[in-house]
């Protein structure tokens, strides 16, 4: 508690207390007993569970998104330190690109060495000094805490952004990059005037005007500036994919293959699962039995993660094992209906073991009596398993199984980490052949094509009433809850 | 293998026919395990043939390696820092699957025993919550934990105790239904009959009921090692540091770029990790049907 008092962090202060007070009442008092048992459990998710969740819906809201981040101050500045030209005595830095966070996705940073020597970080909000920088030979900045050095590779990805990247030096000065080793230090073209809440471009003479329902500098023939601030449109992300044609259509595409996705992944699981439990499920000895079951689990205990990413080499279409073996040259995840085939493939691959002990489970609690009895009064082996066992299977199962589709109807990692929802119509980069719900929202959140978090989160809302809309209508219809009610 | 029933002494059956009943009887089953098997360890085949070419790319690996090295190994272990990322998966997570036993064991006793206020409140709101899609949360917790880290660096980025603590968030969750299930096949007889002779609450909990549902405990523990030592997406923004990074996200790195030249690296260290996790699976087997089941059927 003692650094947030003295940074001044008063609601982190309250916070603390008000924790600390229901921890010393929860177990000082004598009542309150499932308390003692919940408390701490939920009071960690209370804070990395709920209140992400609940900041998610909060920016679901607004038009939190590239170039609409922070407060229409920071927009101004943003505005007048990219807009900024080489003058005569211009200052030049040495540059290094880095970023918060992992070197693909992570917020921008320059690194800079002034002429001379003292070294800064400059971020969207401004200029501070950098402690504890390595500097090689030329002077450059070559590794810095907290931040990561972005290699010349990724930052060819992300050049655009670089190019556009201004750092604040007050007022009517900003940095920019010229290149991805140098920077330079220049006066603004286009300034605030807080008089009339409007930017003008002094080379052009023209004028664009705050719109604070947008969240954006507005020209009088609809231009828009590209830094924006972040403000409230209300139910617009919502229902975007009703108004927006190309929205719309990527989103109920990838809804119908999210919902084929988890069934047919279910499905298949299911199958196969029980086929080899019923396979090995016999009441005389079976030679090698326990050796089969240990093998057949084998696959579930490999990483999964890894898994994922050795079946999409394996689906390589030049060097894959896939295709070699099979003596094929079919572009795997080059074609809409190979890559969906694959990627079902390798999730029934990495699904089976688990849906097979449970299987076994069920399969060994049921009462061999009861099938006896049936083939003695005549049913066949089929009629056996049609009308007794898998009526007693499905009793145990169904929770596991509406468990198992909710699951996958979020797999992220069975798609990020193949296909990576490819392959992409040549006409729409944001929604691919194989892309899940998830997938797709987070390419809108983090991707490279500029990051649209609020309507990701307003996407991520509508996931979580479809999952959950399933899963509580087939749960309520499965025993398993009955006895919450009791 | 042969059919063990008694026949006739005087038909002598053909090798066909003897044949037929093999497969009739048991032999089917066989044969069906066969083609299962195939398809289940060839890939696992492929990884171990992989981490033992010496040549170490994708093109160059089949389904039985050419030449056999521990070259990938070596290289695995003195050009990345595989030992550092090795130590922290599995002691974050070991300590998130004790941690997690503990506190969801905690959580289904009140749920399981007890009648209050907010109880059916509490377990639904628990399978809500996991429902929402949480990988946008990391926008929130990138912001939360870059203040948290300014005054307490010791739980910032780039600590294990910082991400331990937010894999914790999801302590209770599904695992808890699945302990209260299998703790409302425990007699309540039990706990009522310690409680006439004088036990409190607390000694009910952790003398009687925890011994009793060990199987639980089990399968929760192995299911949580196993998803913690697969999460990259939170560890790969969490971690930035190349010595602080865990297995996932360090070997995920080597074959992020869809080259093919770090493929015997990347299959040496799946391997490295997989044994951990064939340990504890090995060590715990013995409960895991019976855990995995027990809670879903009673529910």
């Amino acid at each position: 508690m003692f650094p947030l008092y003295a940074a001044g962090q008063w609601l982190g202060v309250g916070v603390v207390a008000a924790a600390t007070a229901l921890i010393f009442y929860v177990y000082l008092s004598r009542r309150a007993i499932p308390a003692k048992y919940l408390l701490p459990g939920t009071l960690l998710l209370v804070a990395f569970q709920i209140v992400p969740v609940v900041y998610t819906l909060s920016t679901s809201v607004t038009n939190y998104s590239d170039g609409h981040r922070g407060a229409k101050e920071q927009a101004v500045d943003q505005i007048e330190a990219s807009s900024v030209v080489r003058t005569e005595d211009a200052a030049e830095y040495t540059l290094t690109v880095a970023a918060r966070g992992p070197a693909a996705t992570g917020e921008l940073v320059f690194l800079l060495t002034a002429p001379d020597g003292t070294a800064y970080a400059g971020d969207a909000e401004g200029l501070t000094r950098l402690e504890g920088a390595e500097v090689g030979p030329t002077g450059r900045i070559t590794e810095a805490p907290g931040y990561t050095v972005i290699p010349a590779g990724e930052a060819n990805a992300r050049s655009a952004e670089i190019t556009k990247f201004a750092v604040p030096t007050g007022t009517g000065t900003g940095i920019r990059s010229s290149g991805f080793s140098s920077a330079y230090e220049g006066r603004s073209t286009r300034v605030y005037d807080a008089a009339c809440d409007c930017v003008t471009d002094t080379e052009t003479g023209r004028v664009y005007t705050a719109d604070d329902e947008r969240g954006a500098f507005v020209a009088g023939n609809g231009d828009r500036l590209a830094q924006g601030w972040q403000v409230n449109v209300g139910v617009a992300n919502f229902t975007r994919f009703l108004t927006d044609p190309v929205t719309g259509t990527s989103f109920f595409g990838i809804l119908a293959w999210n919902i084929a996705f988890a069934a047919v992944s279910t499905a298949g699981v299911f199958a196969v699962g029980l086929g080899v439990a019923l396979t090995l499920h016999t009441p005389r000895r079976l030679a090698g039995r326990t050796a089969y079951r240990l093998l057949v689990v084998l696959p579930y205990a490999m990483p999964a993660f890894a898994m994922f990413l050795l079946w999409r080499s394996m689906f390589n279409t030049d060097f894959g094992l896939v295709n070699r073996l099979l003596g094929t040259d079919v572009d795997w995840f080059g074609e809409p209906w190979a890559a969906r085939a694959a990627v079902l493939a390798i999730n029934v691959w990495i699904g089976f073991p688990y849906m097979f002990l449970v299987a076994t489970g069920a399969l060994q609690s049921i009462p061999r009596e009861l099938v006896q009895a049936a083939r003695i009064d005549g049913a066949g082996a089929w009629q056996a398993f049609r009308s007794i066992t898998l009526p007693l299977l499905m009793v145990a199962m169904a929770p596991i199984l509406v468990a198992t589709f909710a699951y996958n109807f979020n797999n992220f990692n069975a798609v990020w980490l193949t296909t990576a929802g490819g392959p992409f119509p040549p006409d729409n980069p944001m929604a691919g052949a194989t892309d899940l719900l998830i997938t797709y929202t987070y390419r809108l959140a983090f991707g490279v094509g500029g990051a649209q978090y609020g309507y990701a989160a307003a996407l991520s809302v509508f996931i979580f009433l479809i999952v959950t809309l399933i899963s509580l209508v087939s749960l309520r219809r499965s025993a398993a809850l009955e006895e919450v009610h009791r | 293998m042969a059919p063990s029933s008694p026949r006739p002494a005087w038909s002598r059956p053909s090798a066909a026919r003897r044949a037929a009943a093999w497969v009739g009887r048991d032999g089917w089953r066989h044969l069906v395990m066969l083609v299962v098997l195939v398809f289940a360890l060839f890939p696992i085949l492929f990884v171990v043939s992989a981490a033992l070419n010496p040549l170490g790319t994708l093109s160059s690996s089949s389904l039985v390696p050419r030449s056999v090295g521990a070259d990938n190994l070596v290289e695995l272990l003195t050009r990345t820092r595989f030992g550092a990322w090795y130590a922290n998966s599995l002691l974050i997570a070991l300590a998130n699957s004790a941690a997690t036993v503990f506190l969801s064991a905690m959580a289904a006793y009140v749920f399981s025993r007890f009648r209050f206020a907010g109880r059916r409140l509490g377990l639904y709101g628990l399978l809500m919550v996991q429902m929402f899609p949480q990988f946008l949360a990391i926008v929130a917790i990138y912001l939360m934990f870059s203040v948290v880290g300014e005054h307490w660096p010791q739980v910032g980025f780039n600590t294990r105790t910082g991400l331990l603590l937010v894999y914790l968030g999801g302590a209770l969750s599904v695992n808890t239904w699945l302990m209260k299930g299998f703790f409302d096949t425990v007699p309540r007889e039990l706990d009522e009959s310690a409680q006439v002779d004088g036990a409190s609450h607390a000694q009910v909990f952790f003398r009687i009921l925890l011994p009793l549902v060990t199987p639980v405990l089990a399968v929760v523990g192995l299911l949580v090692f196993i998803s913690t030592v697969n999460e990259f997406l939170i560890a790969s923004v969490f971690l930035r540091d190349p010595g602080a990074k865990t297995v996932a996200v360090g070997l995920y790195g080597m074959v992020a770029d869809q080259r093919d030249a770090n493929f015997g690296m990347f299959s040496a260290g799946t391997l490295l990790l997989a044994i951990p996790v064939l340990a504890v699976f090995w060590y715990l087997q013995r409960y895991i049907v019976s855990g995995l089941t027990t809670g879903a059927v009673k529910g």
